[in-house]
């Protein structure tokens, strides 16, 4: 377990991270979101000891990290900066590592193998693909066999295979009972792995809610109508008291009104229709508006952000 | 973003626990915690001394160094050696064993070099946090490095200064060259070595103050050379005591001192050098040690 509590982070005027008090739960996967520059990495750093706080208190199971006399079997962290000597091989990175914390060296080739890494163990860090290198890191973070697991931006540079077998990989940790404490800044990759959700923009803490209730509350469901006879369906729909919003491409969006009762009052009106289909709002999109103010590098395309569908369609369709 | 998403099946969203209402600080019932296998270890130095040897020994560059400051130190050793000995000086009972500086001074520069990688290029590498990340207790951390890179130079300086002097000793011997005392040896090999061990790790604790490699490096070599080229240039008769001062406590004539022939006949003398240099350290590291703990990593 996780707890901060009033967690502040000041370099000069500007606020890295401000008052964050949340609790980060064994058992299950707990999505830390947000934009980049959100304050993040600088949270993470914060819990384990390497930048010291403005303000506010971390602990881990109750100790400060400072305070752990054999950190590594407490709790794993992959950073975002790989933190690897470029001219060490990845079995004596590992292997000092273990050193450190009094870690049997069998476990060294345990991790190895449990990453998938055994086969170039000798090898330098410096020949390692970006993959490779997040593999190693997952090594690292697991070679003591924690009960914490934190992982900053895990995906990030990975190929599809390699995303996948780390989402099947923080799933099953959690699933042993541990703690896993993911940061990303793509709503899309949370979605799929995390079963709660910490939401901060500009170092303030924006949602703290259980990924279940997130999307409840922020996916709105509608009805997208498309017809050659746009008019006639509207005076249809309009007789029926259903009322239509305009789409993109001239399509329609109904609220509140099933599918099934949409395309029967257009059989009975004798409207044509080319599409017909219940939508879901993107979680994208959900996540984008609750952080638009906070967002620190806005693009200056001088448009609205845009919306991001082709995500939000293929989720959750029934 | 390119990567194709696999849809979420949608049974999948009903399994998920439900969060323990909107109070997420109150600490909840029993969870389920994850318990290992691997036996809990009260850490102490001992783990960490034995981390940084792993390291020190498992890069290249270590090997680098230290194999051109052993070339420089036996390889400049036995040039002078040779040199002297074709010559047919008459040595008039002088110790040879003063020809050993040179390439010790040179092979100076190597250890330099080490120490601040030592420390720097974690900096340069980000390992600095999986280092900090390990072993949360900074001091622990950079008392390690310092112990175990000043042994491995100890150990290296010694051996190269003992072979070199063995082999003035034999090169010179029909020279009428004195034959060294006890302590004149022990000045030459051990002195000289905690001398060049020290100032090693005084360009560690450099290395770990500036966090940067090239920076750090170029800092103690000028503060090797810096003090012996301005005194040079210094010609104004009333500077001479600066001169005086800058000769004198340079690091070249300190090394010097090991082998009884000083630029000068006042100043540092007998073993004082190494005290001037273990007290230098000493500051630095205490330096180093309290920017670390105040720092972020």
């Amino acid at each position: 377990m996780i707890e901060l509590e009033g967690l502040t982070k000041r370099y000069g005027e500007k606020v890295a991270v401000d008052n964050l008090t949340f609790t980060v739960r064994p058992g299950i996967v707990t999505g830390f979101l947000g934009p980049n520059g959100a304050g993040k990495s600088t949270t993470m750093r914060m819990i384990l000891g390497l930048d010291h706080p403005t303000a506010g208190d971390v602990r881990i199971d109750g100790t400060h990290y400072d305070r752990l006399q054999d950190p590594l079997t407490y709790i794993g962290a992959l950073l975002e900066a790989k933190g690897v000597h470029p001219g060490r091989s990845a079995y004596n990175h590992l292997l000092w590592l273990a050193q450190s914390n009094g870690i049997p060296e069998r476990r060294v080739r345990e991790v190895l193998g449990e990453v998938g890494l055994t086969a170039v163990a000798r090898k330098k860090a410096k020949g390692f693909s970006l993959g490779m290198g997040q593999r190693l890191g997952i090594a690292a973070a697991l070679l003591g066999d924690p009960r914490i697991l934190m992982f900053d931006e895990p995906v990030n540079g990975l190929d599809p295979e390699g995303i996948h077998w780390i989402r099947t990989l923080m799933k099953s940790l959690a699933e042993q009972g541990r703690t896993v404490f993911v940061s990303s800044h793509l709503m899309s990759e949370m979605a799929l792995t995390a079963d709660h959700l910490v939401v901060i923009g500009q170092g303030r803490l924006l949602a703290d809610t259980s990924m279940a209730e997130f999307i409840e509350r922020n996916s709105r469901s509608y009805v997208r109508v498309r017809s050659p006879q746009r008019e006639a369906l509207l005076d249809a729909l309009h007789q029926a008291g259903v009322t239509a919003v305009d789409g993109a491409d001239g399509t329609l969006e109904v609220d509140g009104t099933p599918a099934e009762k949409i395309g029967e009052l257009a059989a009975r009106n004798g409207v044509v229709l080319h599409e017909l289909s219940p939508q879901q709002a993107s979680l994208e999109e959900a996540f984008m508006q609750l952080t638009a103010e906070s967002v620190e590098y806005h693009a200056h395309t001088g448009a609205p952000l845009p919306p991001q569908q082709q995500w939000g369609e293929s989720w959750r369709k029934g | 973003m390119s990567t194709p998403q696999p849809p979420m099946p949608h049974s999948a969203a009903p399994e998920w626990p439900a969060a323990p209402g909107a109070a997420p600080s109150a600490p909840g019932p029993a969870y389920p915690t994850y318990t290992s296998p691997i036996p809990v270890v009260r850490t102490h130095l001992g783990h960490a001394l034995a981390s940084e040897w792993t390291k020190i020994k498992s890069v290249r560059s270590t090997l680098w160094t230290l194999g051109v400051f052993f070339a420089l130190v036996v390889g400049i050793g036995l040039l002078t050696g040779l040199v002297v000995a074709s010559s047919d000086p008459d040595l008039g009972g002088e110790s040879p064993l003063s020809l050993g500086f040179f390439g010790l001074l040179l092979g100076s520069m190597c250890l330099i070099t080490l120490g601040v990688l030592t420390t720097a290029s974690e900096y340069g590498t980000g390992m600095i946090r999986t280092t900090m990340v390990a072993c949360p207790s900074r001091g622990r951390v950079l008392a390690a490095k310092a112990l175990v890179f000043f042994l491995v130079a100890f150990v290296v300086t010694l051996v190269c200064a003992s072979v070199v002097g063995l082999l003035h000793v034999s090169l010179l011997e029909e020279h009428n060259a004195a034959d060294p005392n006890g302590e004149e040896w022990l000045k030459g090999t051990v002195g000289v070595s905690l001398y060049l061990a020290l100032l090693g790790t005084l360009s560690l604790a450099v290395g770990s103050i500036v966090r940067h490699s090239a920076g750090a490096i170029t800092i103690m070599i000028a503060a090797v050379l810096a003090p012996l080229v301005i005194a040079l240039f210094m010609f104004s008769p009333s500077l001479e005591d600066v001169q005086q001062a800058l000769f004198e406590y340079s690091i070249p004539n300190q090394m010097s001192i090991f082998y009884a022939n000083s630029l000068s006949e006042s100043g540092p003398s007998g073993w004082d050098p190494l005290w001037i240099m273990l007290i230098v350290t000493g500051a630095a590291l205490a330096g180093a040690f309290t920017l670390l703990r105040k720092r972020d990593v």
